[in-house]
C-alpha cells in the first residue's frame, strides 16, 4: 500500500540503470542521509554518537571493503584486520611527519598503503582459491601486525608502542585527538562512509563489478569472455584493502585516538567477516546492516537480561555473545545466505501489500 | 576455395587449424587435425563421444595448448592462442555445461559480454560519470537489441540461476553474441533440449548467421540438425579426422557410417 | 651490513659451533610439530571425507580437552572421564550433522567453510560457559621423565606423543584405503549428490567422520593439555594447523604429519637462530609465510593430488 513499485515507469535506460531506480527507495535513502547529517548530530548525545554510531560507520567501511573482496569477487580473506592496521599505521606516519597534508589526505594515503599490501598478499589468489587463499591472508594478518609491533619506525620510535593521534583539523574543525568534539568526528566519519558507500555501489554495477562477479561465479567462462582474472582479482584486493585501510585509519583517528595493534588483531578480521555474512554477501546495504547488527548485539545482550529481571555476570554474557555470533553465522548461511539485506528486501515485498494482503 | 563456396554469403578463409596434436599426459586427444572455417559459413564438428570435439574447440579458443600444430585466425598465426587473446580477436563461445554467472541477472550476464568494449577508468566508474555512465547506457541499448532478438525480455532482471535449462542456454548464446564475435563457437547448443526448443535454437543460429553474418562452428549430436544447418561438416573419431565436406558428402562417406554404426574389424 | 651478517652468517655459525643445541632445538620443534600434525590430521580427515574445510578443528581440540579435564576435576576417575568425553565428542558429531551439515548439502565449499567458523565460535563460547576460562593443568600420568642420547635431552612424553601420532596415522590410512566405509568416504568427498545417488548414506558417513575427527581432537587435546595445560590459547595455536595443511596437501594423511614436523622444526629454528635479528616473535608468522611462499611453487602441497581443470 505505502511502498509501491507499480506505476513507477521508466522511459529511458538511464532511469532504469540509476542506483535507486524505485522512487520510494530514492526518497528513503536521501531522507536517511539528510537525517544522518543534520538531525542526528543535533539530537544524539555523546554515548550514541561516540560509542555507537562512529564504530558502526567505521566498521561499515571495513565491511564494505571485505564485501567487495568476498561478496563480489568471491575471494575469502581472513586478513581484514591487518589491512586496517596498515591503513592506521601509515596514516599515523603521514599525520605526524607530513602534518601539512591534513587528515583526509593522511587517511587516504593510509588506504593506498593498505591497497598496496592487499595486492601483495593477493598475488597468490592468481594460483589458488578458497581456503588456500584464506591461509595466505592469515599470513598477512600475522606478518603485518608483527611488523607494526616490532619495527619502531611505524610508531615514530614511541616507547609505549601505542602512540596517540595528533589533533588534526578539517576546514578549521578538530576531527581527531582527544580535544575533537564527538559531533565533528561523527560527521567526518559519516562523510567517508557516504562517499565510499556510493563509490562501492557504483563500482559494483559498472564494468569492474561485473568483472568481479564473473570471476566469482565462473572464472573460466569469465576468462573466455575476455575478463583478465589477474586484473579482476588484484583490483578487488586493492580496492577492498583500500576501504579496510581507510576504516583502520578512521578507527584510530576518530574513535580510539591511538594506534594500537590490539584493535586490528585476528578477532577483528573475524568480526568484519561476520558482518559481511550476516549483513549479506554481495550487498552494499548489507555491509552497513551487518556492521550495525554486530556492534549493537553485544550492547543489547548486556542490557536485555536486566530488562527481564535476569542478573548474569559479565563473563557469562561475553561467552553467550560468542555462542550467539557462532550460531547466527550458521543460521544465516543455512537460512538466508544473502543476510539481512535480503530480509530487508523481503520486508519491502511484504510492505507492498500491507495492510491489505489480497 | 572449396566447392561449397557457391553461396554468396560465404567468403574466404577465416580460421584454420593445421596439424594439431594434443595430448594429456600420455593420452592423445587429437592427432594431426587440420581443417578450416570460411567467413560466413556454419561449420559443424561431429563425432562419437570422446572423439575430441570439445578439445578441438578448446584448442581454437586457447584453453588448451596443442603440442604440435598451429591456429590461424584472420590470416594471423596465433601460437600459442590464449583465451584472452581469442576473446580480444573476436572469438566467442558457449559451453557444453552451461557456464553462466549464476549470481547475476540475465541483463548483467549479457552485459559482461560487452566487457572488452568498455574503456572507462576506475575513477569514472566509482563516480559513475563521463565515459562510465555513457558506456553503461550505450551498451545497455546494444544488449537490449540482443535481448529482443532472442526473445528473453521477460527474464531480463531474473538471476540466471533460477532460469530453466533451455532459457539458460539462450542467455549463454546472448552473452556470446554481445561480444559481437566474428567466430562463434557453440558447444552442443541443443544438448538436453526437447524438439520445440531445438527448433527455436536452430532458428536463432540461422538468424545469427544470416543477420549478423557471424561465422559459426558448432558441435552437435543431433544429425538432423547438423545436416540441415551446416554448410560443411568435419567428422572426428578417436581424435583423428575422418571426413570433411558438405553434409551430403559426409553422410555418404563409408568411414563415417562405420564409425557411427560400428563395424566388425 | 651488520643486518645481513645476522641473517646469512651468524645463525649458521651458531648452528655449526653448537650442534647439540641445534639438535635440541630441532627436536623441540618436531615435538610441537607433532601437536600441529594431530590437529591437521583432524582437518584432513574431514576434508577427505566430506570436502568440508573444518575451521573448527582447533576449537574441537580445546573443547575435548576442556571437557576431559573438567570431568576429571569434578572427581570422575580418568577412565570414566575419558569415556564420557568420547561420548560427548560423538554427540557433538551428531549435533553438527543434524543442525549444520544436513542443511548445507551441496552448497559451495566456501559456504561450508564459513559455517565451520560459526561452529568454532559457538563451541568456544559453549566450552567457556560450561567450564570457565581458567587455565587448568591436565595430569593423567603420562611419562614425564627425560632420556639422554649423548648430550641431547629428550622428553619421554614427547616420544610418547610421537608414538601415538604414528599409530593414529597408520590406523587411519588403513581405514581409508581398505574398508568399505573408507571408500564411501572418498566418494562423498568427490561429489555429495553423486554419492547419494549410488546409495551412500551421506548423513551416516558424516557422523562417522566427524566423530573420528572428534576423537583425534581428543587425543590431540590430551597430549597438548598435559604439556601446556588446557587453556584458550590452544585454539589459536591450532590455527597453525592451516599452514601445515598447505604444506602437506589437504587430502594426505602422511602429509599432515610431515607438514607438521617441517613447520614445527622450521619455526623453532627460525625463532632461535634468526629471531633476534628481527626483534623476536617471528614464530607468530613464520609458518604462514612459509606456507604462502610454498603455495607459489606447489599449490597442491607435498602430497596432494594435482588439480586438473576441465572446461
Amino acid at each position: 500500500m505505502f511502498y509501491r513499485e507499480a506505476g513507477d515507469f521508466k522511459t529511458s535506460y538511464a532511469a532504469d540503470q540509476s542506483i535507486l531506480s524505485i522512487k520510494l527507495d530514492r526518497y528513503f535513502v536521501i531522507g536517511l542521509i539528510a537525517f544522518g547529517v543534520i538531525v542526528v548530530p543535533m539530537i544524539g548525545n555523546d554515548y550514541w554518537l561516540g560509542s555507537l554510531l562512529i564504530p558502526v560507520l567505521v566498521l561499515s567501511i571495513a565491511a564494505l571493503g571485505l564485501n567487495i573482496l568476498t561478496g563480489y569477487a568471491g575471494q575469502l580473506s581472513l586478513g581484514t584486520g591487518a589491512f586496517m592496521a596498515t591503513g592506521a599505521y601509515m596514516a599515523y606516519k603521514v599525520a605526524t611527519n607530513l602534518a601539512f597534508l591534513g587528515a583526509p589526505v593522511a587517511i587516504i594515503i593510509g588506504g593506498l598503503s593498505a591497497a598496496f599490501a592487499g595486492v601483495l598478499f593477493g598475488l597468490p589468489s592468481l594460483r589458488i582459491k578458497g581456503f588456500y587463499l584464506a591461509v595466505t591472508t592469515l599470513a598477512a594478518q600475522f606478518f603485518l601486525l608483527w611488523l607494526f609491533t616490532h619495527v619502531d619506525w611505524f610508531v615514530n620510535y614511541s616507547i609505549s608502542g601505542v602512540p596517540s593521534i595528533p589533533p588534526m583539523e578539517f576546514f578549521g574543525v578538530l576531527i581527531s585527538g582527544a580535544e575533537a568534539t564527538t559531533e565533528a568526528r561523527y560527521l567526518f566519519v559519516l562523510g567517508f562512509a557516504i562517499i565510499l558507500g556510493l563509490a562501492a555501489r557504483n563500482l559494483a554495477r559498472c564494468k569492474m563489478g561485473r568483472g568481479w562477479m564473473a570471476i566469482r561465479d565462473m572464472d573460466i567462462a569469465a576468462e573466455i569472455i575476455g575478463i583478465d582474472p589477474l586484473k579482476a582479482k588484484l583490483s578487488a584486493f586493492a580496492i577492498s584493502s583500500f576501504y579496510c585501510g581507510v576504516a583502520g585509519a578512521l578507527w584510530a583517528f576518530c574513535f580510539i585516538n591511538t594506534v594500537e595493534p590490539g584493535a586490528y588483531d585476528i578477532n577483528r578480521s573475524f568480526q568484519i567477516l561476520f558482518m559481511v555474512i550476516i549483513g549479506g554477501l554481495g550487498s552494499i546495504l548489507g555491509s552497513f546492516l551487518g556492521a550495525a547488527f554486530i556492534v549493537l548485539l553485544p550492547i543489547f545482550l548486556n542490557n536485555a537480561p536486566q530488562w527481564i529481571g535476569l542478573n548474569l555476570t559479565s563473563d557469562v554474557i561475553s561467552h553467550m555473545e560468542i555462542m550467539i555470533f557462532g550460531a547466527l553465522i550458521v543460521f544465516f548461511l543455512i537460512v538466508e545466505p544473502h543476510g539481512l539485506a535480503r530480509l530487508w528486501q523481503i520486508a519491502k515485498e511484504k510492505l507492498r501489500r500491507w495492510p491489505f494482503p489480497y | 576455395m572449396t566447392e561449397t563456396n557457391t553461396n554468396s554469403r560465404i567468403g574466404e578463409e577465416l580460421l584454420s587449424v593445421n596439424n594439431i596434436d594434443l595430448s594429456f599426459g600420455g593420452v592423445k586427444a587429437l592427432t594431426d587435425i587440420s581443417f578450416n572455417i570460411n567467413k560466413g559459413e556454419i561449420r559443424s564438428i561431429i563425432g562419437p563421444n570422446g572423439a575430441g570435439k570439445s578439445s578441438m574447440l578448446n584448442v581454437i579458443n586457447g584453453f588448451y595448448q596443442p603440442q604440435v600444430g598451429h591456429v590461424r585466425f584472420k590470416g594471423k598465426d596465433y601460437t600459442p592462442m590464449r583465451p584472452a587473446l581469442a576473446a580480444k580477436s573476436g572469438i566467442a563461445r558457449t559451453f557444453q555445461n552451461i557456464a553462466l554467472f549464476k549470481g547475476m541477472s540475465t541483463l548483467d550476464n549479457i552485459m559482461t559480454g560487452r566487457y572488452l568494449k568498455m574503456h572507462s577508468s576506475f575513477i569514472e566508474q566509482a563516480l559513475y560519470i563521463g565515459r562510465a555512465k555513457r558506456e553503461e547506457l550505450e551498451h545497455r541499448e546494444k544488449v537490449e537489441e540482443i535481448i529482443d532478438f532472442l526473445e528473453i525480455e521477460a527474464i531480463r532482471k531474473t538471476p540466471v540461476g533460477r532460469l530453466p535449462y533451455g532459457l539458460q542456454k539462450r542467455v549463454e548464446l546472448a552473452r556470446a553474441l554481445a561480444m559481437e564475435p566474428e567466430l562463434l563457437l557453440l558447444d552442443e547448443p541443443m544438448a538436453g533440449m526437447n524438439l520445440e526448443e531445438k527448433e527455436d535454437m536452430s532458428r536463432y543460429i540461422i538468424d545469427v548467421n544470416e543477420q549478423f553474418g557471424t561465422t559459426i562452428a558448432l558441435i552437435e549430436h543431433d544429425m538432423g540438425v547438423v545436416m540441415d544447418l551446416s554448410d560443411r561438416v568435419v567428422v572426428l573419431d578417436y581424435g583423428r579426422k575422418l571426413a570433411d565436406g558438405s553434409p551430403d558428402e559426409v553422410s555418404s562417406n563409408q568411414d563415417v557410417i562405420d564409425a557411427y554404426l560400428g563395424v566388425s574389424h | 651490513m651488520e643486518f645481513l651478517y645476522s641473517i646469512f652468517v651468524t645463525p649458521f655459525v651458531e648452528m655449526w659451533t653448537a650442534p647439540e643445541f641445534l639438535a635440541e632445538v630441532v627436536l623441540g620443534g618436531l615435538m610441537s610439530g607433532i601437536m600441529y600434525s594431530l590437529v591437521a590430521l583432524g582437518f584432513v580427515l574431514i576434508f577427505k571425507a566430506s570436502g568440508v574445510f573444518n575451521f573448527a578443528q582447533g576449537v574441537m581440540v580445546l573443547f575435548a580437552a576442556l571437557n576431559f579435564v573438567g570431568l576429571i576435576d569434578a572427581g570422575l576417575p580418568i577412565v570414566v572421564a575419558l569415556i564420557a568425553t568420547i561420548l560427548i565428542m560423538v554427540a557433538l558429531a551428531f549435533a553438527i550433522e543434524r543442525v549444520v551439515l544436513r542443511n548445507l548439502v551441496n552448497q559451495e565449499h566456501i559456504i561450508l567453510f564459513m559455517a565451520t567458523i560459526g561452529i568454532a565460535y559457538f563451541l568456544e563460547g559453549l566450552g567457556e560457559m560450561i567450564w570457565g576460562g581458567d587455565v587448568r593443568p591436565l595430569n593423567i600420568g603420562l611419562p614425564d621423565d627425560v632420556w639422554f642420547v649423548g648430550d641431547i635431552l629428550i622428553q619421554q612424553s614427547e616420544v610418547f606423543a610421537a608414538a601415538v601420532a604414528g599409530s593414529l596415522v597408520i590406523a587411519l590410512s588403513l581405514f581409508f584405503q581398505y574398508t568399505r566405509t573408507g571408500r564411501a568416504l572418498r566418494a562423498v568427498a568427490d561429489d555429495h549428490q553423486a554419492a547419494l545417488s549410488v546409495g551412500i548414506p551421506l548423513n551416516h558417513i558424516w557422523i562417522v567422520v566427524w566423530a573420528v575427527a572428534g576423537l583425534v581432537a581428543l587425543v590431540a587435546g590430551i597430549m597438548w593439555g598435559s604439556k601446556f595445560w588446557v587453556q584458550f590459547s590452544l585454539s589459536t595455536i591450532a590455527l597453525k594447523a592451516l599452514p601445515v595443511l598447505i604444506l602437506g596437501g589437504f587430502t594426505s594423511i602422511p602429509g599432515a604429519i610431515i607438514g607438521g614436523l617441517i613447520i614445527g622444526a622450521g619455526e623453532k629454528v627460525a625463532e632461535v637462530f634468526w629471531g633476534a635479528a628481527y626483534g623476536g616473535a617471528i614464530e607468530e608468522w613464520f609458518a604462514y609465510v612459509l606456507a604462502l611462499i610454498f603455495l607459489f611453487f606447489r599449490p597442491q602441497g607435498l602430497f596432494g593430488e594435482k588439480i586438473i581443470e576441465r572446461v
